[in-house]
């Protein structure tokens, strides 16, 4: 029965975590407290491993935190519970927005909603800036690999296995 | 099913390439949706994250639910959205079980500490390129101005911003002159 209920509660968080990643959190440390799935020290590590492996973080955590309540099968399920909800509500938007393409508030409404896009992603890189920048020798690679990406337009994995190269050559 | 493939493959690819969750993903989006396969435009990936943002859910889940139902209605949004998760599942859980000292792992540390470097390079040119396709007026100026004051000045959440930026792009449509 524990797969059911990690699937309910993941679930649930699903739903209710509006605004990615991080904002799934909050829930996960209500899980802690609800069940003795884990405890707040591991959800701390669970958090530090989401952060630095690949993927999305709201997804790393919910494979974190079922694989170690219920083995293999539980991270599975927790994780697909917690995309559940958004496939089944994207699926649902997106029939609507296509039925009113033409409607000129819908128009206007994205209008407005990009130059707002743009102001989060500044947000964002500010907050990876604040992370990744924090001598000379990183601000100087940085700026580096902006001009490279900027001119040479290859695509951006390769990119990121020349940082993974790099850091590992330089020891950053 | 040629076609359902790719779909997987190009997910699979940016969720085994993104570091440092939603945001990291989108030039990796840009580079494999829009100009590697000419699924969607980057207007299309612009409107599928300030969606995303605000509904809920894993912003990179959704962005993927998008891009797949508008390549394969239902089966795609499927697709798409697992060739996301898979790699981050199969990462995760051999993590777990059995690479218990991966983070404490020397190369792992410098690694992880290059690729963030590139991740701000790769968002910078990325929001370079939304910035010339998204802000076309003065309007478009003030919206990002007022934007940025709001989440990095005041710290307001990012769904709330988005929000707030479809009701003055309703407000514009029915009094102003848009």
């Amino acid at each position: 029965m524990i797969y059911f209920l990690l699937f309910w509660e993941f679930f649930k968080v699903g739903l209710l975590a509006i605004g990615g990643g991080l904002v799934t959190v909050p829930f996960l440390f209500e899980l802690s407290d609800k069940y003795a799935w884990f405890s707040h020290q591991e959800l701390a590590d669970m958090i530090a491993i989401s952060e630095s492996t690949p993927g999305p973080l709201g997804v790393n955590m919910a494979t974190y935190a079922g694989f170690n309540t219920a083995g293999i099968l539980g991270g599975v399920i927790a994780t697909i519970s917690l995309t559940t909800p958004s496939v089944i509500v994207i699926v649902w938007i997106t029939r609507v927005l296509s039925r009113f393409k033409e409607n000129p508030y819908l128009q206007s409404g994205f209008y407005a909603i990009r130059p707002a896009v743009v102001a989060l992603i500044l947000g964002a890189s500010l907050q990876l800036f604040r992370l990744a920048v924090v001598d000379v020798l990183s601000a100087v690679l940085c700026a580096v690999f902006f001009v490279a990406i900027h001119f040479i337009k290859i695509h951006p994995i390769v990119y990121i296995l020349l940082g993974m190269a790099v850091g590992i050559v330089l020891k950053l | 099913m040629k076609l359902l493939w790719q779909l997987f493959f190009s997910f699979f690819k940016v969720g085994l390439f993104t570091f440092g969750g939603g945001y990291a993903m989108i030039p990796l989006l840009q580079a494999e949706l829009v100009e590697k396969r000419k699924w969607i435009s980057e207007s299309d990936l612009m409107d599928y994250f300030s969606i995303g943002q605000c509904t809920p859910g894993i912003i990179a889940v959704n962005v993927a639910t998008f891009c797949g139902y508008k390549m394969k209605a239902k089966t795609g949004a499927v697709i798409a959205t697992f060739g996301i998760i898979v790699p981050s599942m199969i990462l995760i859980i051999l993590i777990a079980s059995v690479l218990h000292n991966f983070l404490d792992n020397p190369y792992v540390i410098h690694a992880f500490a290059g690729v963030r470097i590139v991740v701000v390079a790769l968002i910078a040119e990325t929001l370079i390129s939304f910035w010339k396709k998204g802000i076309r007026d003065k309007t478009g100026i003030a919206v990002f101005l007022v934007s940025t004051g709001l989440l990095i000045g005041l710290g307001v959440s990012p769904a709330v911003i988005v929000l707030l930026a479809v009701a003055f792009g309703l407000i514009l449509q029915k009094w102003g002159r848009r």
